[in-house]
């Protein structure tokens, strides 16, 4: 496969890039938007939320990344019902035009993991109302699976709890999801460092998204063109395919000819 | 007339507004907001011609950095 045409394509929309970056906890809009530079996104992910009655004329992240270069893919953060989130996203689409919506409905604030019961239901109700639902979920290839019938187009299982930068707990459920899914499969949450979005990726994922693993870093430029390369990396890795694991050495020079 | 607005009460608003006039009165853009009247969504073509009624329950949103 030539690099040029491995696009990321989701409900029928080509992105060059394979990494998704969230616009929260960063120190300003600026900062977050030089990170996006420097990340080469095509998407980020935004919040919906009252406006500031008391100052309209506080900054508005609009005024600092364009949502005509930059899909913004609103969520449902902060929903913990199916009902709450379609009535997000439905202001969502009122405000942006967008259809394309990352569903996410949390249970327990100490885990954030998702309530998938809900997220199932919600899934249901926004497909029919017409959205293509990018959809953060467990790492359970069950309810993957599930999800995917339903028509989502996107699967966004977990590496680890949102925003603890913990890394793939579980590869062995990432992989099984991947190989079971034939719409994009994108780790959302739990990468911490640049290593851990490689191996998502070396894993066959189509994608990673985050947000605190460049917001929270020291430098979040410098880690946001370190996620980049990562993210390259590991697919590239993943379309090489991986030397076959060995239990004992194999050695790389020659024995034979030896003086 | 009086709205609640984002959960705060506004008082003494002229009767007879629509969307837009209040939008303006709130000093707000109407690009990349959406408003929701008593849980139905306002469309954008809506916004002159809608007439908000005493008691109305508004929501105005828009989109801020988020995960």
């Amino acid at each position: 496969m030539s690099q040029t045409a491995d696009k990321l394509i989701i409900a029928g929309r080509e992105f060059s890039s394979r990494l998704i970056i969230g616009t929260g906890k960063y120190e300003t809009y600026q900062q977050n938007a030089d990170a996006l530079t420097a990340s080469g996104a095509d998407i980020v992910t935004v919040a919906v939320r009252r406006v500031n009655l008391t100052n309209p004329d506080e900054p508005l992240l609009v005024d600092f990344i364009d949502p005509k270069k930059t899909v913004y893919l609103p969520n449902t953060a902060g929903c913990f019902t199916g009902e709450d989130a379609v009535r997000t996203l439905r202001l969502a689409r009122e405000a942006g035009g967008w259809d394309l919506v990352k569903l996410e409905v949390l249970s327990d604030p100490k885990h954030l993991y998702p309530d998938m019961e809900e997220t199932m239901r919600a899934a249901k109700l926004l497909i029919a109302d017409g959205f293509e639902v990018m959809v953060y979920c467990s790492d359970d290839p069950v309810f993957a699976r599930k999800l995917e019938d339903l028509g989502c187009a996107a699967i966004m299982p977990l590496g680890a709890p949102i925003g603890s930068g913990l890394g793939i707990q579980n590869q062995v459920n990432i992989r099984l999801i991947v190989e079971q899914t034939s719409v994009p499969v994108i780790v959302d949450a739990g990468v911490g460092t640049a290593s851990d979005a490689a191996i998502a990726m070396e894993l066959g994922c189509d994608g990673v998204l985050m947000n605190t693993a460049i917001a929270e870093a020291k430098d979040p430029i410098l880690m946001a063109k370190a996620m980049k390369h990562a993210v390259k990396a590991g697919r590239q890795a993943y379309l090489a395919g991986r030397m076959p694991r060995k239990k004992y050495a194999d050695p790389s020079s020659p024995l034979g000819g030896l003086i | 007339m009086q709205l609640i607005i984002n959960g705060e009460t506004y008082a003494n608003l002229n009767a007879d507004m629509n969307v837009l006039d209040l939008l303006s009165y709130l000093n707000l853009p109407t690009a990349k907001i959406a408003v929701e009247r008593n849980r139905e969504i306002v469309p954008k073509s809506g916004y002159a011609t809608v007439v908000l009624q005493d008691g109305d329950i508004l929501e105005i949103i828009t989109f801020i950095g988020g995960g």
